[in-house]
């Protein structure tokens, strides 16, 4: 495991050591932007929409006591979003989407000899592949975890609303009520980290692949699997840490 | 000039080359020939780079390349075009924007009009000027070897090399390849060294030829001294093809003529 910690380290050294041009990185940027975070919209969008009806209406069902207002449904949907629903489920469903992208991207430039090719022309393959894709998903997670957390939260004032669980009035009364704007710029750090965490291994995973069309399957779903556990620790770490 | 001095590569204690020494000489097609699992790939892989030998030197024109700084490497790797055995072709870009990323990457100062024609240039050296927009997919196997020759030679290559060129192509193909390659060497004078285990590119374009066996360099010469090589080994790698052994019988039984004969012979009878 230290031996892998090391080698994720010194490749995350070789990708800023010798770095490509940055007229050349900007426009894989822009490329690399586009697909992680344009075509990440829809999904990100229904899920967090749904997550936030659904958390409004299992919070209404738990609500009983008739001395609690209704307007702690709306304000417990807006915490929950913030704090945790919003970058860390949408980092796990990118953890889905984005790191297995790149992890086969990666993985199936390299049996196919595409990453050797760049390396023989004398180009730094970890700057012109692997920089851009990392840079792009830390500008691209926080500007998706802001719409989750949009959508989440209309999602609960639609199902709270439209299925008469409680007036639109005592919905937005808890969404301004003792409102933190601490806890935004938490969730923003929160979407950085794991965006790199995602992209870092992912990328990691996808570029060391060797063999064949098996190891490049096998590679993306190990680079789903511990981006997910590592967004869950650093989860963790960073509520001990910030919060 | 490529001069490789007592290479020597293992991997997990398995020696794969055991001190090769030899010299790739420029301007001509200098084969690296031998059967599968004899260190071929190890060696040209250390040569362009993408391994390091565990002993010995490599030097390019008189600059030493093992070891030295990064930024030398460099300078020589942008010299440096490469053939791959599957082509390695970007399946994400058109043909020509295969053959332009090159220049793109190595030669900045270039104009979009000065790529444009370079790429032009080269897609109708490769006669491919006519699949410019194609994707790789869309594709053959031979012309995606023709679309891998001219991303090479695209930021005018001082040494080139080719994996297996012939590998998955059919005779006639591997037979235009062989001498595309051999016109480029010899055109614009550049080393090139060619992995090959197929004895039509041997006797077609063997300038030079360097034969390994079991990770040692047991022989080289050209193309006219190999068939009276007296190293068994080579003997027998060579006479181990159904065609050179058919060329021989044929030879033996009716002379040197016998070899016209054979070419209108159907190959079922050989």
């Amino acid at each position: 495991m230290l031996k892998t910690f090391g080698s994720f380290v010194l490749f995350l050294y070789n990708m800023v050591a010798r770095a490509e041009r940055f007229k050349t990185l900007w426009k894989r940027f822009f490329e690399e932007a586009t697909l992680i975070g344009v075509n990440s919209i829809f999904i990100v969008g229904i899920v967090s929409a749904f997550i936030g009806a659904v958390t409004c209406i299992q919070i209404a069902y738990n609500l009983t006591n008739p001395l609690i207002p209704k307007s702690t449904i709306g304000y417990m949907v807006r915490e929950m979003t913030i704090l945790e629903l919003a970058p860390t489920i949408t980092s796990i469903v990118l953890a889905g989407k984005v790191g297995s992208a790149i992890a086969g991207g990666l993985g199936t430039m390299r049996i196919t000899e595409q990453i050797s090719a760049l390396e023989v022309m004398g180009i730094n393959s970890t700057s012109y592949l692997v920089l851009p894709r990392i840079l792009a998903a830390m500008f691209m997670f926080p500007l998706l975890v802001i719409l989750a957390m949009a959508l989440s939260i209309l999602g609960g004032y639609l199902a709270g609303t439209l299925s008469g669980v409680m007036a639109p009035q005592d919905y937005i009364e808890g969404i301004r009520t003792d409102f933190i704007p601490y806890n935004i710029f938490f969730a923003l750090i929160k979407a950085v980290v794991f965006a790199f965490l995602v992209a870092g291994i992912s990328a990691y995973k996808g570029f060391y692949t060797e063999g064949g069309a098996l190891e490049v399957g096998a590679a993306s779903t190990a680079a789903v699997t511990n981006s997910i556990i590592a967004i869950l620790l650093a989860d963790y770490a960073l509520a001990a840490v910030l919060l | 000039m490529i001069e490789i001095s007592n290479i020597e590569k293992s991997f997990d204690g398995n020696q794969v080359l055991k001190g090769i020494s030899c010299t790739l000489e420029t301007g001509k097609c200098n084969l690296l020939l031998g059967g599968s699992g004899t260190g071929k790939s190890v060696l040209l892989s250390c040569i362009v780079g993408l391994m390091k030998p565990d002993i010995g030197s490599i030097t390019f024109d008189g600059t030493v390349y093992t070891n030295n700084k990064v930024d030398i490497r460099q300078e020589i790797r942008r010299k440096i075009g490469m053939l791959f055995q599957g082509s390695a072709l970007f399946d994400s870009m058109t043909v020509a924007k295969n053959v332009e990323f090159p220049l793109q990457m190595l030669t900045p100062d270039m104009t979009e009009e000065e790529r444009r024609d370079r790429v032009e240039f080269c897609l109708k050296r490769v006669g491919l000027e006519n699949a410019a927009n194609k994707m790789p997919s869309e594709i053959s196997g031979g012309m995606k070897k023709r679309v891998g020759i001219a991303r090479a030679i695209a930021p005018n290559c001082k040494y080139l090399f080719c994996d297996e060129p012939n590998s998955g192509l059919d005779p006639a193909t591997s037979i235009k390849i062989d001498e595309l390659i051999s016109e480029i060497t010899h055109e614009y004078n550049i080393t090139t060294a060619i992995i090959t285990h197929d004895m039509n590119s041997v006797v077609g374009i063997g300038d030079h030829i360097i034969f390994l066996h079991q990770g040692k360099k047991l022989w080289d010469g050209n193309k006219d001294e190999i068939l009276n090589a007296e190293v068994p080994e080579l003997r027998e790698f060579i006479f181990s093809s159904s065609l050179v052994r058919a060329a021989k019988r044929v030879e033996q039984e009716d002379g040197p003529h016998g070899l016209e004969h054979l070419a209108a012979e159907p190959l079922s009878d050989l």
